[in-house]
């Protein structure tokens, strides 16, 4: 008896092990290695805004935000997903589009900004009125225009949905379904989106594939001569609110960050948008009024438009001859990131086989 | 390769060495702390001495108006107890939201706190600004409780709705969204209450409960007399919110204490 008691412990130290790793993946997919679940600060990044204080991230964690971030369960009619207005290939911005629809068809009234570097943000949305990331997906699901859902209405969803419990059990520890874990897995999710390795990041921390030619070190030049004091290195914004001259629409009437303040001298002001992957994410602007980053810069030379609250740095626009807004191009292509739009952890993963 | 009965025996084993890494909960008194009473705060809501009744039940305003209320909700927050000489008990996690519609919301206990007499109590209408910068929140600040602006995000710190024949609005409906934790508009306002004479005698055995009368009607003068032919809906962090907050700071009442 003791013998057999004997061995079945140490069947059990042997078992174990394989149980509980065998039923996680699948064995023919190459998997990434675990540290890919850990929140790291780029060498030529300062520190994020964003701490993953209270909110460390796991493997289990992480996925069960991407799975929510993939999910039009978050929506009214389950036709929405944060993935329809964020798309990986466009840095999660939504190309084509100066305006997302929502459900129903809906049009929205702002361009859908990109997702990367989240961590780094001080506010969220191009008025600031969201002041946290574990806040910030509470707006989208609520407005009416874009997923117009209830959020007692989501966790109602979740909780009846058995792939979430077990998710939210691996996450979390028991299947449990509020809106503070909800909201921090896609924390997790959306704050290891980290965009980083630009050849412009390469070149900045000397690594190789960091090489620029000419043309491009001139544009990084006058970048930083032209616009760097609101697109600043190397976030690529100082997360101010301006007033960069565009011609404000009467069919759109958005009044900016006013509408958070109700500060009159708040009018028609926007967070400046960082520039990484600024190649991938067309249409720009708030509105989305320009296609191209040609169109974007002559906006600049020759567009801009006076008003009470325009950003006096850009009282007399930039000027920028042809051959500096060419070169300031070239230089802005060096920000792209093409190891972000096909990192697999950001991808829709299907999640049965963890199930 | 394991015969079937070592397999089960795995199996078992593996189950408690599992369960084995649990620990039991810690008990009262385990770690050497003090042992502490209870407090019991209990909420009767009324409009200038009418009980409040939810529904048809028609008041007056300080303008003259009539109103029905259909809601009327507040976070009660960050309590403080204090004894005559000055000590205090800082009640932790002290966020509830405060319910007409759920009677149960009117009564409750405020845990652990050293046995004593306590004279005064200090708390705050509304969530404090940290809560409002500080991400997700569970429990009473849950979102999906619905007082929360996801568009400009922070707590509604309290919410009437109603109806007046006065209000110009759609259904003469009257509707005050009271929010903000910052800037010169915000709504949060902070309520002291002197038990006078009397005490709160909070012993391990005996929870004395003390008893405020809340005047709705409050929200709507003093020093603010609110007309619902004017002022009928504000959702917004603007004077309107101001003048609402500076009304009903002042809408809570002691009314005795029982020991």
């Amino acid at each position: 008896m003791r013998r057999r008691v004997f061995l079945a412990v140490i069947s059990a130290v042997i078992v174990t092990p394989f149980f509980f790793s065998g039923c996680a993946e699948d064995p023919y997919i190459p998997q990434p290695a675990v540290d890919e679940y850990v929140f790291r600060v780029p060498s030529n990044f300062p520190q994020p805004v964003y701490n993953f204080a209270n909110n460390t991230v796991s493997e289990a964690g992480f996925k069960l935000g991407r799975k929510l971030f993939y999910d039009p369960i978050l929506s009214r009619d389950n036709s929405t997903s944060c993935a329809s207005c964020h798309q990986q290939a466009s840095a999660f911005a939504h190309t084509e589009h100066r305006f997302s629809h929502g459900i129903n068809d809906q049009l929205g009234n702002r361009n859908a900004p990109p997702v990367y570097n989240m961590a780094w943000l001080p506010y969220f949305m191009w008025d600031g009125g969201i002041n946290h990331i574990e806040s910030q997906p509470s707006g989208p699901i609520t407005n009416p225009i874009e997923m117009d859902e209830s959020l007692g209405n989501v966790i109602a969803k979740l909780s009846a949905t058995p792939a979430y419990r077990a998710m939210f059990t691996d996450a979390f520890g028991d299947d449990t379904i509020t809106t503070q874990r909800m909201f921090r897995a896609m924390a997790q999710f959306m704050g290891m989106m980290v965009s980083a390795n630009s050849r412009y990041d390469k070149y900045m921390r000397g690594e190789t594939g960091g090489e620029m030619n000419a043309q491009e070190l001139s544009g990084l030049s006058l970048f930083r001569q032209k616009c760097a004091s609101c697109h600043t290195e190397p976030l690529f914004s100082d997360y101010a609110f301006r007033n960069n001259g565009l011609a404000a629409d009467p069919t759109i009437n958005d009044s900016g960050r006013t509408h958070i303040t109700q500060n009159p001298a708040d009018m028609y002001k926007f967070k400046t948008p960082s520039l990484r992957n600024i190649e991938l994410t067309t249409p720009y602007m708030h509105d989305g009024r320009f296609i191209t980053l040609d169109q974007a810069l002559n906006h600049y030379t020759s567009g801009v438009v006076a008003g009470p609250t325009l950003d006096p740095l850009l009282a007399d626009g930039i000027p920028m001859t042809a051959q500096e807004k060419a070169d300031i191009i070239t230089f802005l292509k060096t920000l792209t990131d093409i190891s972000f739009t096909i990192d697999h952890r950001f991808s829709e993963h299907a999640v049965s086989h963890e199930h | 390769m394991f015969p079937k009965k070592y397999l089960l025996g795995a199996l078992l084993a593996g189950a408690f060495v599992f369960s084995s890494c649990k620990k039991e909960n810690p008990q009262p008194g385990d770690d050497g702390t003090p042992a502490t009473g209870s407090l019991t705060v209990s909420l009767s809501t009324n409009v200038n001495g009418q009980p409040l009744v939810l529904g048809t039940q028609t008041y007056l305003n300080e303008a003259g108006d009539s109103f029905t209320v259909s809601m009327f909700r507040y976070y009660l927050t960050n309590i403080v107890l204090y004894r005559p000489d000055g000590s205090t008990y800082v009640e932790p996690e002290s966020y509830r939201l405060i319910s007409e519609s759920q009677p149960g919301s009117l009564t409750f206990s405020i845990n652990g706190v050293p046995p004593g007499d306590y004279s005064s109590m200090r708390f705050m209408i509304g969530v404090d600004s940290t809560r409002n910068v500080s991400g997700a929140q569970t429990g009473a600040l849950d979102p999906a409780n619905g007082m929360f602006w996801t568009w400009s995000t922070g707590y509604i710190h309290a919410k009437f709705e109603g109806t007046s024949p006065s209000s110009p609005g759609a259904g003469h409906m009257v509707a005050f969204h009271v929010g903000g934790f910052n800037g010169p508009h915000h709504g949060i306002r902070g309520v002291s209450t002197s038990f006078g004479t009397a005490r709160a005698s909070v012993s391990t055995t005996s929870t004395p409960t003390v008893f405020f009368d809340v005047n709705l009607a409050e929200w709507f003068k003093n020093p603010n007399t609110i007309s619902f032919a004017t002022e009928y809906n504000n959702t917004g962090v603007n004077p309107t919110n101001k003048m609402i907050a500076d009304n009903y700071a002042d809408m809570f009442t002691l009314n005795h204490i029982q020991n």
